[in-house]
């Protein structure tokens, strides 16, 4: 197998001075999914932005390390050549275009291809992914609900025909049975269309149920990878992640302790 | 009655230029945030083109309309390469501020090429009258009307369909979603800043048509305030709209009334619609899911 997406030792730096990648490392094979996982400010949708050239937006910058996207080296350049190269992220929240309509917000999705031609067939192909889209197809987007303005982000980044696909946390504030049908759909795109996919997640139980192989952060690191049945089975992963702790609560400073003699010895 | 009619198609005929160019005006913000004060200075540069075309060059109006839209475009892209885009990631005000210095530069390049006496120009939408009813109304004027507002059209579907007017209204909705899909800041700008060059263009070429050439013309460039305002910043309808009141409004007042009231009149108007609707007549409506 060959690495789609390969980070080494990324660090990124807001503003010249607060460093939130400490020389992360991951990599994602052709094909696959991955997870990366963590709680809340551990870094995860920096890593995203470090690999699309999105940072640049907030004053943030890749200060080292490398980042290669089907072997080439991509650090530092913009996002339009990017998207261009076939890498798409579904940015966190959503962020449909509401003023526009789900018509309109798929082919602004389609910006970078050059066969405009086969637009319509596309947009079609989306519709059968999300049938709900095709029945709001004129409607302005700030009137979708939660689930159909995130299938519509979905719908956004296949219009784009990427080769790999970032996704940020698809699942934020949407109710559990929309979640499944999401993630079926992350799936079937995986498998049908051999997308590779990085799907950042809270949720690790469901992410790690679609993927191959995940990846924990903390404090811009990975503490903790292997694949997605190693790391259902582990046990901080269990505790903090999945919420089924079988010992009962044990501190945070405890599990850190566990872990670092855990690495220790093997 | 007849002095209505007259009124009203003069009125509209200065109202949907207004509407032309806020539109212009309009497209640089939604694009950038940016206010352009330089709107009424590259509207001003548009009819001496012609002029030069026309008058000084000896060529015939169609090449002479064609050479000032192409020569328009290319200064708005011009500006935004060398002024605007070094400036992409800074505040905002300073890029203001740029456009306010821009101004005073294209108005002394206009006065020093063509200095300040107004120029007799000779005209090229149809000269003379028409009569409706008993009225007789200035045949220029009366053409303005449809062939501004076939401009308009023009304008809305692009922005409706063509792949850079989509991505406009695109990066003016969410910037970061517009940048992940690879929408160019600085191709959007570009875009904006040419077309925007071109609608002052053509509407001062038609301006300069009906009312002649010289500098006070760029003074329209203060009338989009009130026009985007009115019409809200968000359809080119709302323009349209915009420019069809304070345009009618200007002539009503100037002939009933009189005493450079039409001058004002606009202002007062413009100050009223804020206190009851901030955001314009026709403002976006702010969506909001239940
Ligand atoms: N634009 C920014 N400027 C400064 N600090 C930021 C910025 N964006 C994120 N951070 C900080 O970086 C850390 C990681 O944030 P983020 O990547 O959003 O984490 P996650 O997606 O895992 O919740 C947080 O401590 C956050 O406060
Ligand atoms: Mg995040």
């Amino acid at each position: 197998m060959s690495a789609m997406l390969e980070l080494n030792n990324v660090e990124v730096l807001y503003d010249d001075v607060i460093l939130v990648l400490r020389g992360l490392s991951l990599r994602v094979e052709q094909g696959s999914i991955a997870a990366l996982l963590g709680s809340n400010g551990a870094g995860k949708t920096t890593t995203l932005k470090a690999i699309s050239g999105l940072l640049d937006l907030e004053d943030g910058a890749v200060t080292d390390g490398t980042i290669q996207f089907d072997g080439e080296e991509i650090q530092g350049a913009p996002a339009d050549q990017i998207v261009r190269k076939g890498l798409f992220q579904v940015v966190e929240g959503r962020r449909v275009f509401e003023h526009l309509t789900v018509r309109e917000n798929l082919i602004a999705g389609a910006y970078t291809r050059r066969d405009r031609s086969e637009l319509p067939a596309d947009i079609e192909a989306v519709f059968d992914y999300f049938p709900r889209l095709g029945e709001r197809r004129k409607q302005h987007a700030g009137y979708l609900s939660g689930g159909e303005q995130q299938m519509l982000a979905m719908g956004r980044a296949l219009m784009a025909r990427p080769r790999m696909l970032l996704l940020d946390e698809p699942s934020l504030g949407l109710a559990p049975l929309l979640v499944r049908g999401i993630f079926d759909i992350i799936q079937r795109i995986n498998e049908e269309q051999g997308t590779t996919i990085l799907l950042v997640e809270q949720n690790a139980r469901l992410a790690l149920s679609i993927a191959d192989f995940g990846y924990v952060m903390e404090n811009g690191r990975v503490v903790l990878e292997g694949s997605a049945e190693e790391l259902s089975g582990n046990e901080d992963v269990r505790e903090f992640y999945l919420g089924l702790g079988e010992v009962g609560r044990r501190s945070y400073r405890d599990v850190k302790h566990y872990r670092r003699r855990k690495r220790w010895l093997s | 009655m007849d002095a209505f009619l007259q009124l009203t198609v003069a009125g509209l005929s200065t109202g949907m230029i207004y509407a032309l160019v806020a539109v212009g005006f309009v497209v640089i913000y939604k694009a950038s945030d940016v206010i352009n004060f330089a709107q009424g200075d590259l509207l001003l540069f548009g009819t001496y083109l012609i002029f030069f075309n026309i008058v000084q060059l000896g060529l015939p109006w169609t090449v002479g309309v064609v050479i000032t839209v192409i020569i328009a475009a290319g200064i708005g892209l011009l500006i935004e390469r060398t002024v605007l885009r070094p400036l992409i990631g800074e505040p905002v005000i300073s890029m203001i501020m740029v456009t306010i210095g821009l101004s005073s530069v294209l108005r002394a390049l206009t006065n020093a090429l063509w200095g300040p006496q107004p120029r007799a120009f000779p005209p090229f939408l149809p000269g003379g009258e028409v009569s409706i009813g008993t009225a007789t109304v200035a045949a220029d004027r009366l053409v303005a009307i449809p062939l501004a507002l076939g401009l308009l059209a023009l304008l809305a579907l692009f922005f409706r369909y063509a792949r850079d007017g989509i991505a406009m209204r695109a990066i003016a909705d969410d910037q970061l979603a517009a940048l992940s899909m690879g929408i160019s800041i600085p191709r959007v700008f570009a875009v904006a800043w040419g077309l925007s060059a071109v609608t002052a263009a053509v509407g001062g070429m038609m301006l300069g048509n009906i009312v002649g050439v010289s500098p006070s013309i760029a003074a329209v460039g203060l009338r989009v305030f009130p026009v985007v305002i009115l019409g809200g910043l968000d359809s080119i309808g709302g323009a349209i709209v915009g420019g069809a009141i304070i345009g009618l409004l200007e002539v009503y007042t100037g002939g009933y009334i009189g005493h450079g009231l039409n001058l004002i009149v606009p202002y007062i108007v413009l100050i009223l619609v804020l206190m009851v609707r901030p955001y314009g007549l026709f403002g976006k409506e702010v969506i909001e899911r239940v």
